[in-house]
C-alpha cells in the first residue's frame, strides 16, 4: 500500500524495535515465548492435530455403522469412541481453533503490539495443550471417557462406570475451563484496553465482537460445567449425593448445570467463526459488509438469549410444560439474529462483486449449511416435534452442520484467508478449490442422510443396529460421504504443507483488505507495526475509495513507543490513548504454573494427595512470583513518529 | 518527513486502578468467580427444592456463631478499606498494620466456621443436603483462604518496601479480592442460614 511505503520508519529504528520484541532463540524461547503470534499458530496447529485424531475416532465409528449387525468395534470400544470424539471435537479442537485465530489476529487487527496479558496468553496455551493430554491419558489403559460428551449421570455415576474413565473427564474438564478462564478474561481486558488510537467499539473488525462475546460468555458459563464436574467427581470419590437418588440427590441437576453451560458454549463456537465470515466474506466481495451495526448487535444479542435455551436440550426430561413453553419460544426467537447475520452477508454478495476464490467458496458454503443446520434447529426448538426426534440420528444431523459448518468451514476458510499473513505464502488456488468441493460435497453426502436416517428411527449413540431396520443402505451412504469428506481435509492439509515452502510470495496484502492485519508485512514483525496506527474509520486501508469515509487513518505517523516494550492503552469506549503499557517479555512461570496445575490434577486424579498438595503448592509459589510488584515508573513523554 | 520526537502530553505508564491492565483482570477473575457461587446456590435451591422431606433435615441451622461470625467477615472488610484509604492518602504510613488486622479477622472467621463445622450432627456423605452444604460453605472457606493468603504476601511485600507507591496496584487488586469474598459471603449466608429461618 503506497501510504505505508510512503513514510517508512528508519531501517535502525525499525531493528531496534524488532530485536526489542523478538523471542529469544533456541530451546528457551520456544519455552519461554509470550508472542501472540506463536502462540495463536500453536493454538491453531495444536487444534487441528485434535481434530485429525477425533476425525480419525468418527472414521472408525462410520466403518463400523456401514452395515448392520459390524463386529468391528466392541460396545465399550464404541462407547469411549464416540466420547472421546465428542470431547475432542467440542472441547479440544472446536473453540481452541477460534482462540489460536485471535489470538493471532486480535493484536493486528485492534493495531496493537501484544494482548494485554501475554504471559497469561502463553499460560492458556500450555494449560490446554497440558489438559488436552490429560483427557488422553486414560487411552492406553483402554480407560477412556465413555459417557458421552454429554457424560449423563446415572450413567457416569461410581455404580454403573467404576473405572477411573470418568473421573478423567471430569478433572480434565475442570483443567480445560482454567485455560478458557484465564484466555477469556485476556481477550475481554485486551479488547477493553489496548485497541488503537481511534478505534471506538463501532470500528472494530466483527470477529473481534464475535470473540469478545464468546469470552465473556464463557467467563460466565464455564463454572457451571466445571462444578457439576467437580459435583460428580465428588460423588465419585467421596460419596456425596449430589446426583445419587439414594441420598436425595437430582441426576437432571447434572443436565441443568451441563446445559446451562452447554448450550452458551455452543454459541461461543460458532460466533467467532461467524465473525470470520463477516470480515473476510466481503474482501471476496469488493464492499464493506451490509449492515455492520445490525450484525454487531445480533452477535451480542445471540448470546444472551443463548444463556436463556438450554432446557431445549431437556424436552424429553418430563420437565413442567411452563419451563418448556419458555424455552421453546426462547429457541425460536433465537433464529431471529442468526437470520439478521445470514442475510447480512447475502446482501453482501448480493450487492458486491464476488471474487470466487477459495476462501470465497468456504464462506459461501458455509452460508448454505448454516442456513440447514440453523432451520433443522428451529424445527427441534419445537417441543412435540422435538418429541418426536429427540435421541435419533436427526438430531446428530442438525449438531453436525451447525458445528461443522459453522466452525469448520469457516475456519479452513479462514486459514486460506489468512495463512499469507502468517506465513508470507498464498496458498493453492487450485488443490484449494480441489479441497472445498471435495469437503462440502462429502459432507452433504455424510451428514444430510442422517436426517432421513433420524426420521425414520434411527437412534443416536448405539454401536449397532439391526438389519431389518432397513437402513444399512443409508448408513453406507453416510460411511463413503464421511471418508469423502476426510479426503477433502486431507486435500486441505496436503495445500498447506506444499504451500509453506512452494507457495507464491504474498506481499503485505495479497486479498486487497481493509482492516490493520493487512498494513504490516507478512509475517508480520515481532511488534507488529513499527508505528501505532490512529484509525479514524472501519476500513482503514479502503479509505480512498469509499466515499462516505472523510477522515483519513494514520498509518505511517503516530505512537513510536521504542522504549523496551511499549504498546498503547486506551480507553474502553472511545479508545482515547490514556496509558502507556509496558509489556513482559520472555518468561518460563507460564509453563511452570501449568505444569504445577497438571501435577495437582493428576495427584487428585490418583487421589494421590500429597502430589496434589506439591501441584497446589508449587502454583501458589509461582503465581506469587508472578505478580511480584515491578518497581514503580515514572509518567513518560511518550516518543512518537510524525 | 516525519521525524522521532517525543509527544507533549506525560502519560503514566502501566498505571494503577482503572489505568492498569490488572485491574481489569481482576474484575474478570471476580466476575467468573461470582458466577460460580451463582451457579453454586441455583444447585443448593434446586436440590432443595426439589427435596422430599425436609430441607435443611433437622431445622433451620442456628445462627449462634454464624450471624457473629458474618459482622467479624464485614468488619475485616471494613478495617482494610479505612486503612488503605488512609494509606493512599498518606495520612498512615504503611498499610501493614491494616493488612495484619484484616488477616487475623479473616484467621477467626476460619475458626469460628471449622468449629461450626465440627457442630453439624451430620458428616459430608449424610445427604445431598450436607454434601450441598458443605460444598457452598467449603468453596466460601477456601475463597477466604485465598485472600487470607493474599493479605499476607501483600503484608510481606508491604514489609519489604515494595508498596511504596501510592495508589498501589497490588493492593487495590487485594482489596477487590478480599470485600468479593465478604459480598460473596452474604449470598451464602443468605442461602443458608437465613431463608430456611421461620418466622
Amino acid at each position: 500500500m503506497a501510504t505505508i511505503a510512503r513514510n517508512r520508519l528508519p531501517d535502525q529504528e525499525r531493528e531496534k524495535l524488532r530485536a526489542t520484541w523478538e523471542t529469544a532463540p533456541g530451546v528457551y524461547g520456544w519455552f519461554a515465548t509470550v508472542d501472540h503470534k506463536q502462540i495463536g499458530i500453536r493454538y491453531l496447529v495444536t487444534s487441528i492435530v485434535f481434530l485429525l485424531i477425533g476425525g480419525v475416532e468418527a472414521l472408525v465409528m462410520r466403518v463400523q455403522l456401514a452395515q448392520p449387525g459390524m463386529k468391528l468395534l466392541a460396545p465399550e470400544q464404541y462407547d469411549q469412541l464416540f466420547s472421546l470424539h465428542g470431547v475432542t471435537m467440542i472441547f479440544l479442537y472446536a473453540l481452541p481453533v477460534l482462540s489460536g485465530f485471535s489470538n493471532y489476529l486480535w493484536p493486528l487487527m485492534l493495531g496493537s503490539r501484544d494482548m494485554a496479558f501475554p504471559r497469561v496468553n502463553a499460560l492458556s496455551y500450555w494449560l490446554y495443550l497440558l489438559s488436552g493430554v490429560f483427557l488422553y491419558v486414560g487411552v492406553p489403559l483402554g480407560q477412556a471417557p465413555n459417557g458421552g460428551w454429554f457424560n449423563y449421570v446415572p450413567y457416569t455415576s461410581r455404580e454403573y462406570d467404576p473405572g477411573i474413565n470418568i473421573d478423567i473427564y471430569a478433572l480434565g474438564l475442570i483443567f480445560l475451563g482454567i485455560s478458557t478462564a484465564v484466555g477469556s478474561a485476556n481477550f475481554v481486558v485486551t479488547l477493553l484496553r489496548t485497541r488503537a488510537p481511534g478505534m471506538s467499539i463501532n470500528r472494530m473488525p466483527i470477529l473481534v465482537w464475535g470473540t469478545v462475546t464468546a469470552s465473556a460468555a464463557n467467563l460466565l458459563a464455564v463454572p457451571s460445567v466445571s462444578l457439576a464436574c467437580l459435583m460428580l467427581w465428588l460423588d465419585r470419590s467421596f460419596g456425596a449425593h449430589f446426583f445419587e437418588v439414594s441420598g436425595h440427590g437430582q441426576p437432571l441437576l447434572w443436565q441443568h448445570l451441563f446445559w446451562a453451560f452447554g448450550h452458551p458454549w455452543v454459541y461461543a463456537l460458532v460466533l467467532p467463526a461467524m465473525g470470520i465470515v463477516s470480515d473476510a466474506l466481503p474482501v471476496f466481495c469488493r464492499r464493506p459488509l451490509v449492515g455492520y451495526t445490525a450484525v454487531a448487535l445480533a452477535t451480542v444479542t445471540t448470546m444472551v438469549i443463548g444463556f436463556g435455551v438450554w432446557v431445549h436440550h431437556m424436552f424429553a426430561t418430563g420437565l413442567p410444560a411452563m419451563a418448556i413453553s419458555f424455552f421453546s419460544a426462547a429457541s425460536i426467537i433465537i433464529a431471529i439474529p442468526s437470520a439478521i447475520a445470514v442475510f447480512s452477508w447475502l446482501a453482501t454478495i448480493w450487492t458486491g462483486q464476488p471474487v470466487f476464490r477459495t476462501p470465497f467458496l468456504f464462506f459461501a458454503g458455509f452460508v448454505i449449511l448454516f442456513v440447514i443446520g440453523g432451520v433443522s434447529g428451529f424445527m427441534t426448538a419445537s417441543a412435540a416435534l422435538d418429541w418426536q426426534l429427540t435421541d435419533t440420528y436427526f438430531v446428530v444431523a442438525h449438531l453436525h452442520y451447525v458445528l461443522l459448518g459453522i466452525n469448520l468451514f469457516p475456519v479452513v476458510g479462514g486459514i486460506y484467508y489468512w495463512f499469507p499473513k502468517m506465513t508470507g505464502r498464498m496458498m493453492g488456488e487450485r488443490l484449494g478449490r480441489w479441497s472445498f468441493w471435495t469437503m462440502f460435497i462429502g459432507f452433504n453426502i455424510a451428514f444430510f442422510p442422517m436426517h432421513v436416517v433420524g426420521l425414520e428411527g434411527m437412534p443416536r449413540r448405539v454401536y449397532t443396529y439391526p438389519a431389518d431396520l432397513g437402513l444399512g443402505g443409508w448408513n453406507l451412504l453416510i460411511s463413503v460421504g464421511a471418508f469423502l469428506f476426510a479426503a477433502g481435509i486431507l486435500l486441505f492439509l496436503v495445500n498447506l504443507v506444499l504451500s509453506l515452502s512452494r507457495g507464491a510470495p504474498a506481499g503485505p496484502n495479497p486479498w486487497d483488505a481493509p482492516t490493520l492485519e493487512w498494513a504490516t508485512s507478512s509475517p508480520p514483525p515481532p511488534h507488529n507495526f513499527d508505528i501505532i496506527p490512529i484509525v479514524a474509520s472501519r476500513h482503514p486501508l479502503w479509505e480512498d475509495r469509499l466515499e462516505e469515509v472523510e477522515e483519513r487513518s494514520q498509518l505511517d505517523r503516530g505512537y513510536l513507543l521504542d522504549v523496551g516494550r511499549e504498546t498503547i492503552g486506551t480507553t474502553p469506549m472511545d479508545a482515547e490513548p490514556n496509558v502507556i503499557l509496558r509489556m513482559p517479555g520472555d518468561s518460563l512461570l507460564p509453563l511452570g504454573l501449568a505444569l504445577c496445575v497438571t501435577l495437582l490434577f493428576l495427584g487428585l486424579l490418583a487421589h494421590a494427595w500429597v502430589i496434589a498438595g506439591l501441584g497446589l503448592a508449587g502454583a501458589l509459589g509461582v503465581l506469587v512470583a508472578w505478580l511480584a510488584p515491578a518497581p514503580p515508573v515514572e509518567a513518560q513523554k511518550a516518543r512518537i513518529y510524525a | 518527513m516525519p521525524e522521532i520526537r517525543v509527544a507533549a502530553r506525560l502519560l503514566p505508564v502501566n498505571g494503577t486502578g482503572r489505568l492498569s491492565t490488572g485491574w481489569w483482570g481482576m474484575l474478570c477473575l471476580v466476575a467468573t468467580e461470582g458466577i460460580l457461587f451463582a451457579y453454586l446456590i441455583f444447585s443448593h435451591g434446586y436440590l432443595g427444592a426439589q427435596a422430599v422431606g425436609d430441607w435443611p433435615p433437622g431445622g433451620a441451622p442456628a445462627l449462634a456463631l454464624a450471624l457473629p461470625n458474618t459482622f467479624l467477615l464485614l468488619g475485616s472488610s471494613i478495617v482494610l478499606e479505612i486503612g488503605l484509604r488512609r494509606y493512599e492518602t498518606a495520612r498512615a504510613g504503611s498499610p501493614l498494620p491494616a493488612l495484619l488486622v484484616t488477616a487475623a479477622m479473616g484467621g477467626a472467621f476460619v475458626l469460628v466456621q471449622l468449629k461450626e463445622w465440627s457442630n453439624k450432627p451430620f458428616s459430608f456423605d449424610s445427604n445431598a443436603y450436607a454434601c450441598s452444604y458443605f460444598t457452598l460453605t467449603g468453596f466460601h472457606l477456601a475463597h477466604v483462604l485465598a485472600g487470607l493468603f493474599a493479605l499476607l504476601v501483600l503484608a510481606v511485600w508491604s514489609w519489604q518496601g515494595r508498596l511504596r507507591r501510592r495508589p498501589s496496584l497490588p493492593l487495590a487488586l487485594g482489596r477487590i479480592y478480599w470485600h468479593f469474598v465478604d459480598i460473596v459471603w452474604l449470598a451464602v449466608f443468605t442461602t443458608i442460614y437465613l431463608v430456611p429461618q421461620q418466622p
